[in-house]
């Protein structure tokens, strides 16, 4: 065992029932009387409800209930807005059922409810719903034209703008040597978690309690949500989330079915189940990214950066969710990236389409953001005749500008402050890594027939904050066991293994003297949630302090047991013992036998627990570069990826194991998104691509080994811990990487994605060779 | 994703299985593998009122040498029992090479060679290969048998000339020619998706010039693309580069594939006059060893 459980290589404590298929998930719940709900969806994009006749399905067998909007009546609520809420986005909320008109196909027009999945599915076919079909709008640009209305009450498809302005711009492009402008486009997709979207709610009416499972992210806000919406306490609503098989920012969020299967569920006073199929989850939950920028870029002719300006458009669906302007405006909280650029201005724009909601999906807004300035800076290196490697060191802040304070760069309170970083040394450890110099001769057209290029991003990554606070309970028990409860919600990245190692740490006490416990809101009342990769900045520090507060709290019931001064004791390895002196070590399962049997009415409460929170606003961010080498068939446009590396500073790894599978994951899901996926839409608004064989994901089989370097050398001082979150550095970089790959192989600008064959075939093709 | 109501029956022979399908007419549908048809169902883009499982019905699977050296293969065959026959690669090289594109090897256990033959998706192996072939379809129905070639057998996208009352119980593959030169390609956006370009093709040479050719592709059209013209052009001529270039140039010439959300049309004729002037060097490349001639 390593000196400090922080920092061992500790295998996952949740792996045995994850990869033996003995975990819980939300499917795996059965309750007594329990029945099945299904939804019916918009089958258009755009279309007014003239009439539901839901009496034909009423009246087939084994039908327990339809219900629509009218059957809510006056508990009828929207999806809030819980973040990014910028000015006049509250116009465009999504009702728990269609209201009057649809705006999206997939959007939840009324719900079956039956014996089974089966029949509630054969009660869909049997509503009657009379539309009147209406002109869709599935353009940014055309919907900025105003010409066909998603909301027409509203009177503008533009449903909020947020403005940036740092500096002077406009004065510095004025007065630049080089500028340049590009429009650049990320297409839309979205997080495939293995587990899609499921609620069990179960309303006891002797009771007047409602149990959720199923809920995860952020339990307690959906319970806040729920709990209003159906005008029950908050602490009589238990929200508990079970094994989940991933989030990728998607899961979790307030859905209008989180709504819906509660309130069947009320009605009926029984148990409902509804689980998200594959089709539902591409349809209906939160899609992403699909944000075009047009940036501008002004410097020097020896290429020192003076300013940016960008116009940035979020193609935000039918109905503005849970995130508000998060992905557009999260683009342009980090467009200037790890550079000094000290003028910088953007404009963006969120606007409406008619299309599924769009979310968050790992590093939303900084994949994108990355893409367009990495690629910008490709372009220009190539402009000004640079080496893109001395441009970018040329560029990046250094150790003794930071704390940097890029500015105000979120519709938030707080300046965007980049905490620590030796930005250059990672880079330079990344090229040796990558033999980045070793490779300059395999560029360009080899002997396998193929164009070969190499790329480079740099991105950094905000990670914690975002929402205050995270908490933990900690108590001691029979034996010296110690249970941890956690505010936070997981998605299965391991925070019964990590939370352990902390806690272990702080404490002195062995890691299996510790079980952690979560994702149930009656571990604690308040509490945020799993996401911007926050789990171990927030709930780790959370952790962290609460053990401290506890050992005290040990070794004054130690000291007054032992008859000795508590500032003469420690806790090691889960005993207490007294430095510099022969006294025997007192095992702390004894101290709380003792304390057990021998409280007296005089001498209070076997009480050994502790609750903290872990509360800052700063927000920590991570930093690194990737690289990436690929070759192109020019004759058939098949792109392949031959090596990647992702270097990432992190602050403190508490695992390493953890650490590398969430870098090797999200590289994975990077590649796969720049590459493979992407939700298409076609004639009428139809969404294409609604099954696996058409949304298509990364395989063992279409990414390489991916190689990691993980570095520790710029704890963060926001935090006791110095640990930054390590969920998303793994993807940030990758449209950077891989677009710079394939411009600098053929000789082209990639401006846009996916990096798909036909795509690539299209642009050897304007290339005028091929 | 539940299939819509539907009546199920299981016969355990070819007479039963047969007559259940006489006697409901178009509203019966045969399930074989169900690897595609079970998604369809799921989704409920089929709604077949009947299933006719033929999972049970004995003597409908295996692959035998039939008389003219050729092969007679069941049609209830697992497409993965094709791909493990050992003798397969001597007796038909270009089957043997399609069948490990068919999917992934999950698939491939369950999955059938009748099953995609009449499910005859256009971007398919197993329905270009028959026509590169010349095989031979035995359609069985109460009535008694008929044989028609799989060239006859697609009449467009996803349409075939099975009648709702018939049952594909063999595909008979006639003899593989000595010397016979082939290959099969194809690219797709994973390994084992349908593919967005296919060829198989393969070429019988008398001394360094083509006697005869065919070449197949799949993935641009409604069905199996013979490209007669193409053939045209190699019969009599050396397999040299000016060839081949032209071929290229022919093919995607006359290929008429529509776009989708994969491929555009024009991607489409592109890269199957590419794949098919590779394909062609590929099967001169090897030439004849391992041919099983």
């Amino acid at each position: 065992m390593a000196e400090t459980y922080i920092g061992a290589p500790i295998k996952r404590r949740e792996d045995v029932r994850f990869i033996t298929g003995t975990g819980t998930y939300v499917d795996d719940i059965k309750l007594p009387h329990m029945v099945h709900a299904a939804i019916l969806r918009s089958p258009h994009a755009h279309a007014r409800i003239r009439d539901i006749d839901t009496s034909r399905a009423e009246a087939l067998p084994g039908v327990v209930s339809v219900f629509t909007l009218k059957d809510i009546g006056e508990l009828d609520a929207t999806v809030p807005i819980r973040m990014y809420k910028i000015p006049g986005l509250d116009k465009y909320l999504q009702p728990s059922l269609a209201r009057d008109e649809v705006r999206y196909v997939g959007e939840p027009v009324a719900v079956a409810v039956a014996e089974s999945r089966y029949l509630a599915e054969d009660a869909l076919d049997a509503i009657d719903v009379d539309y009147e079909v209406l002109q869709e709008v599935m353009d940014v640009r055309e919907a900025m034209e105003d010409k066909v209305l998603v909301h027409e009450h509203n009177g503008t498809n533009l449903a909020g703008v947020h403005h940036v302005s740092i500096g002077d711009a406009d004065k510095a492009f004025a007065e630049a040597d080089y500028t340049r402008r590009e429009e650049f486009r990320v297409h839309r997709f979205t997080g495939n978690p293995m587990e899609t979207r499921g609620i069990v709610a179960h309303f006891d009416r002797g009771k007047g309690e409602l149990r959720v499972y199923g809920a995860t992210k952020l339990p307690h806000l959906n319970r806040q949500t729920i709990a209003a919406f159906l005008q029950l306490p908050e602490h009589k609503c238990h929200f508990e989330e079970n094994d989940v098989g991933g989030g990728f920012g998607i899961r979790g969020e307030l859905y209008p079915e989180d709504f819906l299967i509660p309130f069947a569920s009320v009605r009926l006073g029984l148990p409902v189940k509804w689980i998200e199929d594959r089709r539902e989850h591409l349809l209906a939950a939160n899609h992403s990214r699909q944000v075009t920028c047009e940036l501008e870029i002004a410097a020097r002719k020896d290429g020192t950066l003076l300013a940016i300006r960008a116009q940035i458009y979020g193609d935000m669906g039918a109905y503005v969710r849970t995130h508000g302007g998060l992905v557009p405006c999260s683009t342009g909280a980090l467009l200037t990236g790890p550079y000094r650029i000290p003028n910088y201005q953007a404009k963006i724009h969120c606007v409406m389409t008619n299309k599924t909601g769009l979310g968050t999906l790992r590093a939303p807004g900084r994949v994108e953001s990355c893409f367009y300035r990495e690629r910008m800076l490709d372009m220009m290196a190539r402009d000004l005749d640079l080496d893109p490697v001395e441009l970018r060191r040329k560029n990046l802040v250094t150790p003794e500008e930071i704390p940097y304070e890029i500015g105000f760069t979120r519709p938030s309170a707080h300046p965007t402050i980049l905490d620590s970083g030796d930005y250059a040394s990672a880079l330079r450890q990344a090229l040796e890594r990558f033999e980045y110099d070793e490779m300059k001769g395999i560029r360009g057209l080899q002997e396998d027939g193929r164009y070969h290029g190499v790329g480079l991003s740099y991105f950094v990554k905000n990670t914690g904050g975002l929402e205050p606070y995270e908490g933990a309970r900690m108590v001691v028990g029979e034996g010296g066991g110690v249970s941890v409860f956690l505010s936070i919600a997981q998605l299965g990245q391991g925070h019964e293994t990590a939370m352990a190692q902390i806690c272990a740490d702080a404490l002195g006490v062995t890691m299996d003297a510790i079980s952690v416990f979560h994702g149930n809101t009656d571990l604690s009342p308040f509490g945020w949630g799993t996401f911007a990769s926050r789990g171990t900045v927030m709930a780790g520090n959370a952790v962290h302090l609460t053990a401290l507060q506890l050992k005290d709290k040990i070794l004054e019931a130690a000291a007054r047991h032992l008859d000795v001064d508590a500032s003469g004791l420690t806790l090691e390895d889960g005993n207490i013992v007294q430095p510099g002196t022969e006294a025997p070590a007192l095992p702390l399962g004894e101290l709380v036998a003792h304390m057990r049997e021998s409280i007296t009415p005089e001498q209070g409460v076997p009480e050994l627990e502790a609750t903290a929170y872990y509360n800052s606003n700063n927000i920590t961010h991570t930093y690194g570069v990737h690289l990436a080498h690929v070759a192109v068939d020019p004759e058939t446009g098949v792109l392949e990826v031959l090596k990647y590396l992702v270097v990432e500073d992190v602050g403190r790894v508490v695992n390493p194991l953890m650490v590398r599978g969430q870098t090797v994951g999200a590289a994975v899901q990077g590649i796969g998104g720049v590459v493979l996926e992407e939700l298409v839409y076609g004639e009428s608004g139809q969404l294409l691509t609604t099954t696996f064989l058409d949304y298509l994901l990364p395989t063992s089989t279409d990414v390489p080994p991916i190689d990691d370097l993980v570095l520790e050398e710029a704890p963060s001082p926001y935090n006791p811990l110095g640990v930054k979150g390590a969920g998303e550095g793994g993807i940030v970089g990758t449209a950077g990487a891989l677009g710079n790959a394939v411009s600098n192989a053929l000789g082209i600008e990639v401006k846009d994605l996916p990096l798909s064959p036909d795509r690539v075939r299209a642009w050897i093709r304007a290339r005028g060779d091929g | 994703m539940k299939p819509a109501p539907f009546e199920y029956y299981c016969p355990e022979t070819l007479d039963e299985a047969v007559s259940l399908l006489e006697q409901h007419g178009d509203d019966g549908k045969v399930l074989a593998g169900g690897q595609s048809f079970m998604p369809l169902m799921s989704l409920r883009l089929a709604r077949p009122s009947v299933i006719v499982d033929l999972n049970r019905v004995s003597g409908l699977d295996g692959i035998a040498a039939n008389g003219d050296g050729g092969l007679a293969i069941g049609a209830l065959t697992r497409q993965r029992a094709l791909e493990r026959d050992a003798e397969l690669p001597a007796r038909n090289p270009l089957l043997a090479a399609a069948v490990p594109l068919i999917g992934h090897f999950q698939i491939r256990n369950r999955g059938t060679v009748g099953g995609s033959l009449v499910h005859a998706d256009p971007a398919a192996e197993l329905p270009a290969v028959t026509v590169a072939l010349g095989a031979d379809f035995v359609l069985t129905s109460a009535g008694g048998e008929r044989v028609v070639s799989a060239a006859d057998f697609y009449l467009g996208y996803m349409a075939t000339a099975i009648e709702a009352n018939e049952v594909l119980t063999e595909i008979r593959v006639p003899a593989w020619k000595a010397g016979r030169l082939w290959a099969i390609d194809e690219v797709s956006r994973r390994k084992g998706d349908f593919a967005m370009v296919g060829v198989a093709l393969w070429a019988d040479m008398d001394g360094a010039n083509c006697a005869d050719a065919c070449i197949t592709l799949f993935g641009v059209g409604g069905e199996p693309v013979r490209v007669e013209k193409a053939e045209q052009r190699l019969k009599g001529a050396a397999l040299d580069d000016a060839t081949l270039k032209e071929v290229e140039r022919i093919v995607s010439e006359e290929l008429e594939p529509d776009s989708d959300i994969h491929a555009s049309a024009l991607y489409r004729r592109e890269v199957g006059g590419v794949l098919t002037r590779r394909a062609l060097r590929a099967a001169a490349e090897r030439g004849t060893e391992g041919n099983g001639a």
